[in-house]
């Protein structure tokens, strides 16, 4: 006796979160039935194997016809084969465009095409995830990021809208699509120790002040720029940023400055003298990385050039974080007092964002 | 021209891409009503074109109006080539046809491709003027309404119950006419679709017609199904009770009027004595192709109470002049009418008297041509043959009326298998005559105590009893006679007394047959078939008493026939009436008894069924009073003779056994094992699996012992197909198959539902066709139902109180709106003139004057005394209810327990823009009041797949089909403004499947009636304000059980 069909159809869709998350997860049937019986379901129910087999199938089978829905999941709502409450749908959405954080750390800044599809078998093997969810959750990727690639207005907004997720994980993609747009580096040996947080954090900051959308002067007439409003940095503002260099260039300018945070920060900072001796090193490093950012390439090794120019010198001289937020601080307010220096709006929306990122990524 | 249809297409949405270059469609439609057809603009690339079109107006006969659907194709237009079709929607427009219903079809439908399946959606708006037609020669029945729901549907008050309709249309099926070989299957699935359509149509415009003859206003319990004949051809038929319905002007009252017996009633009691059992025979009639007509007349007797063999079917002994007499004259209301049958299964209060026992009748056809589809004579005869036998059945019973009556088929080549059955029955007239009478309170409140237990009794007179009975005296009201095992057709009257819970019990069977050809085949099935139905009925009889129940309800026999086997499944809920005797055990014997091994064997078999029996009583909590005798002022019966009960088990009569099986007071139930096959019986009884606790399972419209309802619902549809090793295959394991089958079938759905534990799986019904040769497929739809375990819980009071309470709860659904009245007459005079007492309540059950004479008078003190209290407790609950309603505590109080389901309410649907609509195969929505019915739901549709692994498989097809016709369904619920499908059931699932070209079809047809309710929850705000006896029913009605 063998089953040739086998089914069960609800008039309410009936969703098992577990199943769901298994599915997610992508483990075969045969897995997901291994997997539930180890969670001892068979004996708090008294069912069978087989009991349990066809029923995940068949959870199986409805996942595979919602996930057509699911990549475009305003269809979800509007559909009418699969009645499933509002609270539901959301929790299937949610968990559809849910991530690995390991996941996401190995693709983050990578171009979402082919060849980095290819590289999918590798980063299984590397997270262990499985490799039909690495692809679901690099499908995801690339899907939000064709949709709202060529979209105006807030990138956040319209991947809510178009997605429908929460907040934190519209924010999330958010992050994600900026990334890959900008193709950040993020993969280097010495950016293994940022979490996936820790760039979302820096990503959101320079959305909100580095992109075109952020400072709301978005071009008005029709087609001079196809730039993204919020997913293209602000080319002028990056343009600019050379400007800054006078302070490092000019010494004058940089040794007042350097006296100016040394005045503020004497006795309050616990590694005052080693700040003091390596002040020229870390503003030059901060301003030259901004000076750099008008060619892509440097724009891509932003955060490398950030640790190595910044986090690893105060690191290895073991600067509590509250003294980085300290000279920080000081640092940017200082350059106020420099009479010298013109660009003061441009330097705030530089550093403004660079000190955010920057006491963000600095920790071990 | 008495009619104009209006037809508006307003967009279209989510539809599929037709052009691969821009991956755009350029879209229209088409509106098609007979034949005339209307066009829209293109709306050139786009996916959710707006056509916004003018009304297309359709001026056509009423007549049309009935029989045509309303057909919307959408296409891709292109220019060089063919336009190429994206789907269809059919819609029903009869739902218009009638003042009450939907004035207005609007929304959003599934465009609809046999092939493709559902591709995106079509807003329309339909709408009907109709002209006034003075015509009295018309051959249209607008205005008569139809209800699929078996019993009088809530809102509406039955004036007159008038009979049985039936009606069919034969046609050639389009799918296997000539030119299907060069249509695409497309074109020919479409035709199909339709045929059908349009037969149901005409189909249902006659049988109105019939009804407006009769002059009823209504079809309650219509029941429409299909024959695919192959290339015999199509039928369609239908069944139905026509009605006289009035709609209630308060929606306080859901019940019809109760008239008091009429002066004619009075002075004829209904005496006769409907013997007792379940009837079958087999008439097979075998129509061969030169006209010549072999018949094998036979006829099983199996009456309920005790097994005989083999022999021809006893007529009804008459008990003499006096008595034909007095029958005649209560008959007469019936027996004016061709078929005295009822294809209800619930009743208004006092229209079911007694209860015979199921009568069926199956006969075994030839198939051949129809050659003139208007005249489909031998269709009709067939029928009309089986339903003349059905009725003898009935009347051999004693009973001149048959109630949950059904009919249907099964198909295999040429061969076909018609069955009908139903409940023999004794009606109480006053529901089937015109004139109405003043409604008389005190008489209806003793009629209905008394009818508590009325149906049980058989008015039986014992010295002419056509069968070997076992009677004794009712267990509730100790005056008359009842059998030990009651079979029916019906649901569990409301007003029933029951012990502990019911549960489904299944009979399952299979039978191998050699394959034969045409004749020989049919006799072969003919032969089978009386053993089958004996083997099915001695398993049914067997499971009931292993789980210690006295009666079955809702039983369903069903026989398919395959090409090398005979498949039987009959399913039932099993209850244990307080009104009957408790049952005894199972005994095992065995045929050698000198073997000592043996004997341990025995022994310890008998072991096992005695603790599977304690166990089943306490699972379903069946706690009878253990000394009836204790039971205050209840009279004893005189010590009956205690009968030596000799049957044998084997089916040849010879092999007769005596055996005193009465130990104590309880009859004992023989099991003889004397071969293998009987062996495996008694195996395979005890194999069966009670379902895990917090479950609970009938084949009712609900669960017998559970009032307490919450609102979560959850209809589903599941599909099995197994295939058989075709090696040696043995009726054994062909039974084990088929029984592991349906077990697993069963615990797979309690593994599936198990997260809305407490709950009930009502009315579960299950279908077997046997697709192929190897093939076994089952279906079956139910509807879980959470209840709230508090109230389960009470369930540990003594089942006196219990009892007691149910009463009351039954009484106060049941007199709703006269209670003003009954509070104040009643209680003044509690205890009614002993005499007087008698004669109404005799005069209401039927009990013959002699023997009213005979019976003594403890009996109705005791009656009076629990009826007295009981009107006591419910006044004081109608005053509660009626005065403060809204209060919480004040619910919990209630028996009734609707008091939670707001706690267990759904969210709100919040951002979602699809109505939720509700599915169910129960006439009711637990929690909730239907306020409008509008109009049957009946769909036909076919769906073809030439990429069946693409689509995953037959499982993924199937899915995603049955998926897809929930959807339409929902979908022309909504466009109708309702919010529920009740009575919702799938007449028909056939699947074919030919994996090796990647082919499958299937064929599915559902109906319903499309209803519009509000949540109880919602009510109450509304009653809060205005606390007038209103509030009550919308409180009690969800429970009402119909």
């Amino acid at each position: 006796m063998t089953s040739e069909l086998d089914i069960f159809v609800g008039n309410t869709t009936l969703i098992d979160e577990d199943v769901y998350r298994l599915w997610l997860d992508g483990y075969s049937v045969t897995d997901a039935v291994a997997l539930r019986v180890r969670s001892g379901i068979l004996e708090q129910t008294g069912a069978t194997a087989a009991v349990l087999q066809s029923d995940t199938m068949d959870h199986y089978r409805t996942f595979h016809m919602l996930e057509r829905l699911l990549h475009a999941p305003p269809k979800l709502l509007h559909q009418l084969i699969f009645q499933i409450p509002p609270s539901r749908q959301a929790l299937l959405i949610e968990r559809y465009y849910a991530f690995d954080e390991a996941f996401v750390r190995e693709v983050l800044g990578k171009k979402l095409s082919k060849g980095t599809k290819k590289d999918l078998d590798d980063i299984s093997t590397k997270t262990g995830i499985t490799l039909k969810s690495c692809r679901r959750q690099f499908d995801n990727f690339k899907r939000v990021f064709k949709v709202v690639e060529e979209m105006r207005g807030s990138l956040v907004d319209n991947i809510q809208q178009h997605f429908l997720l929460s907040d934190r994980l519209a924010r999330d993609y958010a992050a994600i699509v900026f990334f890959a747009n900008n193709r950040f580096e993020t993969g280097k040996k010495k950016l293994q120790y940022l979490s996936f947080g820790d760039f979302a954090f820096c990503a959101e900051l320079m959305i909100q002040n580095w992109t075109l959308g952020a400072v709301g002067e978005a071009p008005i007439d029709l087609d001079s720029q196809m730039d993204d409003m919020d997913m293209d940095l602000d080319k002028e503002f990056l343009q600019d940023l050379k400007e800054l260099k006078v302070l490092v260039a000019d010494k004058d300018l940089l040794d007042l400055h350097k006296s100016l945070v040394c005045t503020a920060l004497r006795g309050k900072l616990g590694v005052f003298s080693e700040m003091e001796a390596n002040f020229k090193n870390l503003s030059r490093g901060l301003v030259n990385v901004a000076a750099k950012l008008t060619h892509n390439k440097d724009v891509r090794d932003l955060f490398v050039d950030l640790v190595e120019k910044f986090v690893e010198p105060c690191r290895s001289d073991h600067w509590p974080l509250s003294d980085v937020r300290f000279f920080l601080n000081q640092y940017s307010a200082s350059v106020h007092s420099l009479d010298g220096f013109r660009h003061q709006a441009l330097w705030d929306r530089y550093m403004g964002t660079l000190r955010g990122c920057l006491l963000r990524l600095y920790h071990d | 021209m008495p009619g104009k249809l209006k037809v508006k297409i307003v967009a279209g949405r989510h539809l599929p891409v037709m052009d691969r270059a821009s991956d755009l469609t350029d879209a229209f439609v088409e509106v098609k009503f007979g034949n005339t057809t209307f066009k829209t603009d293109v709306y050139l690339k786009s996916l959710n074109p707006q056509w916004n079109s003018e009304w297309f107006k359709f001026e056509v006969d009423d007549e049309d109006l009935q029989d045509e659907p309303l057909q919307i194709t959408v296409l891709d237009h292109d220019t060089y080539s063919a336009n190429d079709a994206i789907g269809k929607v059919y819609i029903d427009i009869d739902p218009l046809l009638y003042s009450e219903a939907a004035t207005v079809i609007s929304g959003w439908f599934p465009i609809y491709d046999t092939i493709h399946g559902i591709r995106g959606e079509i807003n329309v708006v339909v709408k009907v003027d109709l002209f006034n037609d003075l015509n009295r020669f018309r051959q249209s029945s607008c205005g008569v309404k139809f209800f699929c729901t078996t019993s009088i549907p809530k809102c509406y008050r039955a004036v007159i119950i008038h009979g049985f309709v039936e009606e069919l249309v034969v046609n050639e099926d389009p799918e296997y006419q000539w030119i299907d070989r060069i249509r695409t299957p497309r074109a020919s699935n479409e035709a199909r679709q339709r045929l059908i359509s349009l037969m149901s149509g005409e189909l249902q415009r006659k049988i109105g017609l019939k009804v407006l003859e009769m002059r009823g206003n209504a079809v309650v319990g219509y029941l429409q199904c299909f024959d695919l004949e192959g290339e015999s051809g199509l039928v369609v038929r239908a069944i139905g009770t026509a009605c006289t319905l009035d709609k209630l002007s308060s929606p306080a009252a859901f019940l019809p009027a109760c008239n008091s017996p009429s002066k004619e009633m009075k002075e004829s009691p209904l005496v006769h004595p409907p013997s007792h059992g379940c009837r079958s025979t087999h008439n097979s009639p075998i129509h061969t192709a030169t006209g010549s007509r072999l018949t094998q007349n036979f006829s099983v007797s199996v009456p309920t109470l005790i097994y005989t063999g083999m022999g021809s079917g006893s007529a009804g002994k008459e008990g003499g002049p006096f008595k034909a007499l007095l029958r005649q004259q209560t008959q007469s209301a019936l027996e004016q009418r061709e078929f005295p049958f009822f294809t209800l299964t619930a009743f208004p209060p006092g229209f079911l008297v007694h209860v015979g026992g199921v009568v069926s009748a199956r006969s075994v056809k030839l198939l051949d041509r129809i050659h003139n589809p208007d005249e489909p004579e031998t269709r009709d005869a067939w029928w009309a043959e089986i339903r003349q036998e059905i009725k003898s059945h009935a009347k051999a019973l004693g009973c001149h009326a048959v109630v949950g009556y059904s009919e249907s088929t099964s198909i295999c080549e040429e061969v076909c298998i018609l069955s009908a059955s139903g409940t023999a029955a004794v009606l109480n007239p006053r529901f089937l005559q015109d004139g109405t009478v003043e409604g008389c309170l005190e008489q209806r409140l003793e009629e209905n105590l008394s009818t508590r237990c009325g149906f049980c009794h058989i008015p039986y007179d014992e010295l002419n009893m056509p069968f070997p009975a076992h009677l004794t005296y009712c267990y509730n009201c100790r005056k008359q006679k009842v059998p030990d095992v009651l079979f029916t057709t019906i649901d569990l009257p409301t007003d029933a007394t029951v012990i502990g819970k019911g549960c489904l019990i299944q009979a399952r069977l299979c039978r191998l047959k050699k394959k034969a050809q045409a004749e020989a085949n049919a006799t072969a099935i003919s032969n089978l078939l009386p053993f089958m139905e004996y083997e099915v009925h001695t398993q049914l009889m067997n499971k009931l008493k292993l789980k210690g129940m006295n009666a079955l309800f809702g039983l369903r026999i069903q026989i398919t026939v395959g090409e090398n086997m005979l498949m039987g499944l009959a399913s039932a809920t099993g209850v244990y009436l307080a009104a009957l005797p408790t049952p005894g055990g199972i005994q095992i014997a065995g045929k050698t008894p000198n073997d000592g091994s043996y004997e341990q064997h025995i022994s310890h078999m008998q072991k096992k069924i005695n603790d599977t029996i304690a166990k089943n009583k306490e699972l379903y909590e069946i706690n009878p009073p253990e000394i009836s005798e204790e039971i205050i002022g209840s009279p004893i019966p005189e010590p009956r003779q205690r009968s030596r009960l000799l049957r044998s088990q084997s089916e040849s009569s010879d092999e007769v056994t005596e055996l005193d099986l009465s130990h104590g007071k309880k009859d004992a139930f023989v099991l003889e094992i004397d071969d293998t096959d009987a062996m495996e019986d008694v195996h395979s009884l005890l194999t069966d699996v009670p379902p895990p606790s917090g479950f609970y399972s009938c084949n009712t419209e609900i669960m017998p012992g559970i009032n307490n309802w919450t609102s979560e619902i959850q209809m589903f549809t599941s599909v099995r197909v197994i295939r058989l090793s075709s090696l040696n295959l043995t009726n054994q394991a062909l039974n084990k198959n088929f029984n592991d089958l349906c077990e697993n079938l069963l615990k797979s759905l309690y593994f599936k539902l198990r997260s809305m534990i407490p709950c009930c799986l009502c009315h579960v019904n299950f279908t077997v066709s046997l697709p192929e040769d190897e093939l076994i497929q089952v279906t079956v739809t139910a509807v879980a139902i959470t209840f709230d375990k508090n109230q389960a819980l009470q369930t540990t009071k003594t089942p006196v109180e219990k009892s007691l309470q149910r009463a009351s709860t039954d009484n106060e659904e049941l007199l709703q709106f006269p209670l003003e009245l009954c509070s104040d007459s009643l209680p003044s005079h509690p205890f009614p003139p002993v005499k007087e007492h008698l004669e109404s309540a005799s005069s209401n059950s039927g009990i013959p004057a002699a023997q009213r004479a005979t019976s003594v008078d403890y009996s109705s003190f005791a009656d009076r005394c629990s009826s007295w209290i009981e009107l006591i407790k419910l006044k004081a609950q109608t005053i509660r209810r009626g005065s403060i309603k809204t209060t919480v505590t004040v619910e919990k109080a209630s028996p009734v327990g609707d008091g939670n389901f707001r706690n267990r309410s759904a969210p709100p649907c919040a951002n979602s823009t699809v109505g939720v609509v509700k599915m169910t195969p129960l006439s009711f929505i637990p929690g909730a009041k239907i306020t409008k019915y509008l109009g049957i739901i009946n769909m036909f549709f076919i769906r073809e797949t030439t990429s069946l692994r693409e689509e995953g498989g037959v499982s993924g097809f199937l899915h995603a089909f049955i998926a897809e016709v929930f959807a339409m369904v929902r979908a022309h619920v909504a466009a109708l403004g309702g919010n529920a499908v009740v009575s919702y059931i799938m007449k028909q699932c056939v699947f074919m499947e030919n994996p090796n070209k990647n082919q499958a079809q299937c064929l599915i047809n559902v109906s319903g009636d499309a209803v519009v309710f509000v949540r109880e929850s919602d009510l109450e705000v509304v009653s809060s304000q205005q606390p007038t006896t209103n509030c009550q029913s919308s409180c009690t009605e969800g429970e009402v059980t119909t």
